[in-house]
């Protein structure tokens, strides 16, 4: 059961995200949903790449049968660094629809529905 | 300039031209704006030359493989990987090539466009930037063969198409669409990487040939099927997920929404790829066969029934777009509901697969077509919305007739190139259920009144006195709308040599599932 601990965290943190995105009407707080989301994959593939006892492969005279590949890792950095761009285009959108409209409540964002 | 140096790595120059060509144009800005114009058109013109080459190469010589950062460009698996190819691969196939012909045929005709058509607004510094990104970002969505570079270059795709699509910042309304479009690709887009953790948890390897080999269709495999299908299925616009396509088609610039379109067919071409090539016949085909088709039919029946109604004429074709995607979404999904039985599938699998695919190109083109004419109404008129046009056919005589043509495409007339599509989708699927096939015929024939609407309403009439100074469209713009009418044309006159040597090799690669894991790991 506790080596499932960050499985457990990965399912609670993507029912929050979730719940965040639904559930919320303010666009700054729809955003920490995704972050959320977003940390929930992150924190799920870097538990995915754990390997007991495993050697990280950066030491040149380690046991080479006990190293482990670092894609989980890799992949975990270009999905962070994803993350960043996509919550900077969205607050920067943020600020010019509050601009416009005033508001950040999507309810009161609809001017595009007819 | 060693030709042989460039043949080799043509799959990473196609790439790598145009990410370059991006993020150089703000600095050859600051020189003149003619410099940049040329600067881009220099650049999708290599690309589009690249891409031409790089098709050139598949359908004469096969899958062409690229192994970024090999000693070779074809050693998928180096001998000391313990048989796991870890390197980031390309692998362009015939389906592939299909698909770079249309980004780099559709890129080429729209930026030629959008130096007239965008012209007069600021900022363009980052326009031309995204612009390119985004191509890039599709170009590379197609050829690559690794599960995870899929997923990067979605979310470049993302990004770049969501700033393009929020580009007249000044309104606030395509912030709202863009911010829209933003949020359903980016919760599609994590929603595909747990499928890729999932995957990736299970097997070790995020090659799309190496997982095909061993994939089993455990319970796992089924949740990671579900997500990446409704991840994908939200980016290419099918019902019930299409509700950002209108707003996001109808606020971009007319030259991005061109583009929108392949962008939304990459993530089609995706969906396919993971369905055909990645799990084949360890799916239950029927059962996710006829999810595609209801997800094609569900699209098609109310992209069409929204559409007639609307007042703002690219709302209105953004709506058949989602009607048109309906259409591939049939033709494929037939072909995978008949994957397992092998009588079926080339009595008429087949015959549905193409018809599917061809559509994708034909849409490409036709409605790459119908949201340039649009956007050079707009460009001259200066409103989108129907009830303020009419007569314009006087004083816009060049863009009435491509407009025509591109009418007449989507609705499935002959000799244009919608009918060639449709009617092998009529016909195929008519002998695997002929509801679905009636369907399709009066899905076509509301798409023929909607635009039969649009061209009256638009072009008919006498003069309004409001649209005197009206003029035709920039000479850019009419070569741009020029390149895609005469492909609509042509691909409609001779359609049997479009199906022989570019439609049929795609759908046989789709299904030689076999055939890819075998090129792709053959090499060790």
């Amino acid at each position: 059961m506790f080596w499932n601990l960050p499985y457990v965290a990965v399912v609670l943190l993507t029912v929050i995200g979730l719940a965040t995105i639904l559930l919320k009407r303010n666009l700054i707080k729809i955003f920490f949903g995704v972050g959320i989301l977003t940390s929930a994959v992150n924190l799920f593939i870097i538990a995915l790449g754990y390997r007991e006892g495993g050697i990280a492969p950066i030491y040149t005279y380690a046991a080479s049968e006990n190293m482990v590949m670092a894609t989980p890792q890799a992949l975990t950095l270009t999905s962070i660094v994803i993350g960043v761009a996509t919550t900077a285009l969205m607050l920067s959108f943020a600020v010019i629809i509050y601009k416009t409209y005033g508001t950040v409540n999507v309810d009161e964002i609809r001017e595009l529905k007819e | 300039m060693i030709p042989g140096f460039i043949a080799t790595n043509a799959p990473a120059l196609l790439i790598a031209v145009p990410l370059l060509g991006a993020f150089l144009s703000p600095v050859i800005g600051i020189i003149s704006r003619d410099a940049r114009a040329l600067w881009v058109l220099a650049i999708i013109t290599l690309t589009a030359i690249i891409g031409y080459f790089v098709a050139f190469l598949v359908y004469t010589e096969g899958t062409v493989l690229y192994v970024f950062g090999a000693a070779e460009t074809a050693l998928t698996v180096p001998p000391d990987s313990g048989g796991i190819p870890i390197r980031i691969i390309f692998a362009i196939d015939a389906m592939s090539a299909l698909m770079v012909i249309i980004a780099v045929t559709v890129g080429f005709a729209v930026i030629l466009y959008s130096l007239s058509s965008d012209s007069r607004r600021s900022g363009l510094e980052a326009y031309y930037t995204i612009f390119l990104l985004m191509i890039g970002a599709v170009l590379g969505m197609v050829s690559t063969g690794d599960l995870f570079n899929f997923f990067v270059f979605l979310e470049i795709s993302s990004l770049a198409s969501a700033g393009l699509v929020a580009y007249k910042v000044e309104r606030g309304l395509a912030v709202e669409a863009g911010l829209k479009y933003l949020l359903v690709s980016t919760i599609g887009g994590i929603f595909f990487l747990f499928a890729i953790g999932i995957l990736y948890g299970q097997y070790n390897a995020l090659n799309i040939a190496m997982l095909a080999e061993v994939i089993q269709w455990t319970p796992l495999d089924k949740l990671a099927l579900v997500l990446i299908i409704a991840a994908l299925a939200a980016k290419c616009g099918a019902v019930p997920m299409h509700f950002w396509t209108p707003d996001a088609y109808s606020m971009a610039p007319s030259a991005v929404t061109a583009m929108l379109v392949v962008a939304s067919q990459a993530s089609l071409y995706g969906l396919f790829r993971i369905c055909f090539t990645l799990y084949g016949m360890t799916l239950s085909y029927v059962t996710i066969g006829w999810v595609i088709i209801i997800l094609g039919l569900l699209s098609m029946i109310v992209g069409v029934t929204m559409a007639i109604p609307q007042k703002d004429i690219k709302r209105l074709m953004a709506y058949h777009a989602v009607s048109q995607t309906g259409y591939m979404l049939l033709g494929v999904g037939v072909g995978l509901a008949v994957l397992g039985d092998q009588a079926l599938l080339s009595s008429y699998g087949t015959t549905a697969m193409e018809g599917g695919i061809f559509h994708i190109f034909n849409h490409a083109m036709y409605k790459g077509l119908l949201f340039l004419t649009a956007g050079a109404i707009i460009y001259q008129v200066g409103t989108s919305d129907l009830n303020r046009m009419g007569g314009l056919g006087h004083k816009m005589k060049w863009t009435m007739i491509f407009f025509i043509i591109g009418a007449l495409a989507i609705a499935g007339i002959p000799p244009f190139n919608g009918f060639a599509s449709k009617f092998l989708i009529y016909e195929s699927v008519f002998a695997f259920s002929p509801i679905l096939s009636i369907i399709a015929m009066v899905v076509s024939i509301l798409t023929l009144a909607s635009f039969v609407k649009v061209f009256h309403s638009v072009f008919m009439g006498p003069p309004l006195p409001e649209h005197e100074n009206v003029k035709e469209a920039p000479h850019t713009m009419l070569i741009g709308m020029t390149i895609l009418a005469a492909l609509v044309i042509i691909s409609g006159i001779f359609p049997e040599f479009f199906i022989q040597n570019l439609i049929a090799p795609a759908a046989n690669a789709l299904i030689d599932q076999a055939g890819y894991i075998a090129t792709v790991l053959g090499g060790a």
